[in-house]
């Protein structure tokens, strides 16, 4: 067990959770208090005394699931799609074993031989009972008969669960469950008209959409099993170790912000508002105890008084660092709009670093945007607003960093001043429209500093329409800005 | 494995002073489960992972970090524990500006002062160390958790709020159970207590203070949990209302809103629903008292239109 726990810490710790020792032994000697059998208990426990961060808790269960997962025969791939025994050693399904037998028995015989409309039957009657042991059973028949895994193929799960939910077709199951939940409530209303109490013969907007909401939650748990399902099996044909390293979760500081899922992105977001607060207190601590001013003569002679005029304790200035002044230029077209938003939203959390922000975005036309930050406590909010209310498009909506960047320099090249850093956000795909390097090449002489942040990793970098060479050669730096990690060593650096 | 129990806590030894660890008491609970019924009995529905934390905190005599949206019953947890072990419960609410003489202990130095002035004859030596004495001492929650004979269950609630610097206070008490006062010398937890931290993740907290805590996340309950709290908690609802009004919460909880509604707020709206008579909701009773569970004028019209059935925007 304790080799075992090992290797789980030094998984963990690859995964970039961090793990003390201290939190190692605690974990170890937490073990001796709870019930070896207990799978849920154990996970828990080792969750409380080693991760220490609710956003790391996604990338703690997906390695716990991997180190702790059922073994047994029934997870082996092969071809037979399922072996006799199979409720035996899964603990999970055991205390739900009778239930289960009966769902199956009121479905349809045994796995063997099933065919996809009777699979497809069985999925619709397990999400209509909500009966969690049936949808257990159609997650692994359905991972059986469509996921095609094949032993010793080192890929992650994704593929096959992408395969699995294709042939599912969950969306239509949703809307095939409410239209018959609709039909039964009139059909019901229809046998008792002489009740006066219900007068209308379909469901209120509102108990349908309670409806919809609870399928699309028994939907998700589905899902859950499916995806467990797969990853017990792989497990059971690659071992723990190396299905870890293809199946490893990003921290959210580490999800790459151009690819990320939507559900990465609700992570990223709710990372992004304790990420901001804490680089303000890092930074307005660099500033009070960073430097040393230079020495006061003054306060010195004055002090040396008391010494008889020698000057024993040499006085220094108060550091008073300037606070650079920031012009964010963004680009918000689709690709790189997720990435604009957490840089405008991170800049202007920590405005107060600064001594001035002032953002603009483009698409093909460019609009300023610190209207929005000013007076709203909330980032967030004033970055939902540019979404709605800039004004960005000009011609047909497709990036056009050239006429941007021109008509930047025209409205507002003026209020550059040698005080202004100036970021520049964007993948600089330009569509094939002439670059105009030339407003970057005058930002840079009348800017203090001209950074370019980019979203894509660099091996992209000037490959089809991507123009950042043009651009890179007039900038002091081009920083490539994958995840709120680099973005957030970037900023505290600018500041 | 859980018979086992160790009393002097994880040093295992079992002479205290020459240890100098303070000792652990006898369990106050016998297994995860009994955590669960013993809290259910006091109203407080834990889930399998609060109720895991809560009984390895006493088993491993360390204190629990509780983190989670605002309104989920955090503060609530410690309460219940210490109505469940019949313990006093010390609460240590911290702001902004907290500090050593409100947290841990302060001099009376006003009566200082009257005992110099009443003994002016005596001998300087003898006076210094009669006025600081344990009778000049004002203990504040800390120290006062620390020194209580009888069982204590300490809560410093939203620990986020004060400063980074000030965290510092709470590391000696949370991994030792002392007080060091430099006039006194050091003081030891007589019994160890039970602490609960809690946090709403405004800020991070610190590593140091992270890795003495045993870490629990409480979220937004299920939907069955939610649905059987609204039932012990609200007296007098009907299972179905109580049915529909933790469907509605969970519906409202998956738009995109400034603040969801939290588990006090579902209870707070179910209580109003019962007082107002009302047996099942539909929209337009759902639309007049959303204000009780949404807290924002925009949220609640959102809120509203989507409950009244018209699709998202998207």
């Amino acid at each position: 067990m304790l080799d075992l726990l090992t290797g789980f810490v030094a998984e963990l710790r690859a995964a970039g959770i961090p793990v003390s020792l201290t939190e190692h032994l605690d974990a170890a000697e937490a073990l001796r208090h709870v019930p070896m059998e207990d799978r849920e208990a154990i996970k828990y426990t080792l969750g409380a005394s080693l991760v220490k961060s609710s956003s790391h808790w996604r990338a703690y269960e997906t390695a716990f699931e991997i180190y702790f997962s059922l073994r047994g025969p029934d997870y082996r791939i092969d071809d037979e799609p399922d072996s006799p025994g199979e409720s035996g050693d899964d603990d999970r399904l055991k205390g739900a074993g009778d239930r289960r037998g009966q769902g199956r028995g009121g479905g349809t015989g045994a796995g063997e031989g099933m065919t996809p409309e009777e699979l497809a039957d069985l999925l619709y009657k397990a999400l209509l009972s909500s009966n969690d042991a049936m949808v257990a059973a159609v997650a692994r028949q359905a991972v059986t008969r469509y996921a095609g895994m094949e032993a010793g193929r080192p890929v992650g799960g994704t593929y096959y669960l992408y395969r699995t939910l294709r042939n599912l077709d969950l969306e239509r199951v949703l809307d095939r469950l409410v239209d018959q939940a609709r039909a039964a409530t009139s059909s019901l209303n229809r046998r008792a008209p002489q009740d006066p109490e219900a007068p209308e013969t379909t469901l209120t907007a509102l108990e349908e959409r309670l409806l919809r909401d609870e399928y699309q939650a028994r939907i998700d748990q589905l899902r859950k099993e499916i995806e467990d399902e797969i990853r017990r099996r792989l497990v059971a044909d690659r071992g723990s170790e190396a299905l870890a390293k293809s199946l490893r979760k990003p921290l959210p500081e580490d999800i790459d912000v151009m690819h990320a899922t939507r559900e990465e992105l609700v992570a990223l977001r709710k990372s992004l508002q304790p990420l901001s607060r804490k680089l303000a207190v890092r930074l307005a601590r660099k500033r009070r105890h960073g430097r040393k001013g230079p020495l006061d003569f003054r306060s010195t002679v004055r002090h040396s008084l008391s010494t008889g005029g020698v000057p024993v304790d040499p006085k220094f200035r108060y550091p008073r660092p300037s606070k650079p002044e920031i012009v964010v230029i963004a680009d918000i077209s689709g690709s790189v709009a997720s990435f604009a938003r957490f840089t405008l939203h991170l800049v202007h959390a920590i405005s107060s670093q600064f001594s001035k922000v002032r953002s603009f975005v483009f698409i093909d036309g460019i609009d300023e945007v610190s209207r929005f930050f000013e007076g709203s406590d909330d980032p967030s909010e004033a970055v939902h607003r540019i979404n709605t209310e800039a004004d960005v498009i000009w011609v047909d909506g497709h990036s056009d960093y050239g006429h941007a960047l021109t008509v930047f320099w025209e409205r507002w090249g003026e209020e550059i001043t040698p005080r202004s850093s100036v970021l520049l956000l964007g993948d600089a795909r330009n569509n094939y429209h002439a670059s105009q390097a030339w407003v970057v090449k005058e930002l840079q002489g009348r800017a203090r500093h001209v950074y370019w942040l980019n979203p894509e990793p660099r091996a992209y970098w000037n490959s089809g329409d991507s123009i950042v060479g043009e651009y890179a050669i007039h900038c002091d730096e081009v920083v490539e800005c994958r995840t709120l990690r680099q973005l957030e060593q970037f900023v505290g650096e600018l500041a | 494995m859980t018979g086992v129990v160790d009393p002097a806590g994880r040093l295992g030894s079992s002479d205290p002073i020459v240890s100098g660890f303070p000792v652990a008491g006898p369990p106050r609970f016998e297994s995860i489960g009994a955590v669960r019924t013993g809290l259910a009995e006091v109203d407080y529905l834990a889930d399998e992972g609060i109720a895991g934390v809560v009984f390895l905190a006493d088993r491993l005599a360390k204190p629990v970090l509780v983190e989670g949206p605002a309104g989920t019953g955090k503060t609530e947890l410690a309460k219940s524990v210490a109505r469940l072990t019949g313990s006093r419960l010390i609460r240590l609410q911290c702001y902004e500006g907290l500090d050593e003489s409100k947290a841990l202990y302060e001099w009376n130095y006003k009566k200082q002062l009257l005992r110099i002035q009443a003994d002016s004859g005596q001998a300087w030596e003898q006076l210094e160390e009669d006025i600081f004495a344990e009778e000049f001492l004002l203990a504040r929650p800390l120290l006062e958790a620390i020194r209580s004979p009888e069982p204590v269950v300490l809560l410093v609630d939203e620990v986020d709020r004060v400063e980074l610097e000030t965290e510092a206070l709470l590391l000696e008490i949370l991994s030792e159970y002392q007080v060091s006062i430099p006039e006194l010398g050091t003081v030891r937890a007589t019994r160890i207590p039970l602490v609960f931290l809690t946090s709403n993740n405004t800020r991070e907290l610190s590593e140091a203070l992270k890795r003495r805590c045993l870490y629990l996340h409480i979220d937004y309950p299920q939907l069955d949990r939610e649905r059987a709290i609204i039932e012990t908690r609200v007296p007098g609802i009907s299972q179905s209302l109580a049915d529909q009004v933790a469907r509605i919460v969970r519906s409202i909880r998956t738009l995109d809103l400034k603040k969801d509604p939290s588990v006090s707020e579902t209870l707070d709206w179910a209580r109003t629903l019962v007082v107002l008579g009302v047996e099942a909701i539909d929209a337009e009773q759902a639309k007049d008292t959303l204000h009780i569970l949404l807290k924002y004028q925009s949220d609640i019209d959102r809120a509203a239109k989507e409950l009244a059935g018209v699709e998202p925007p998207d």
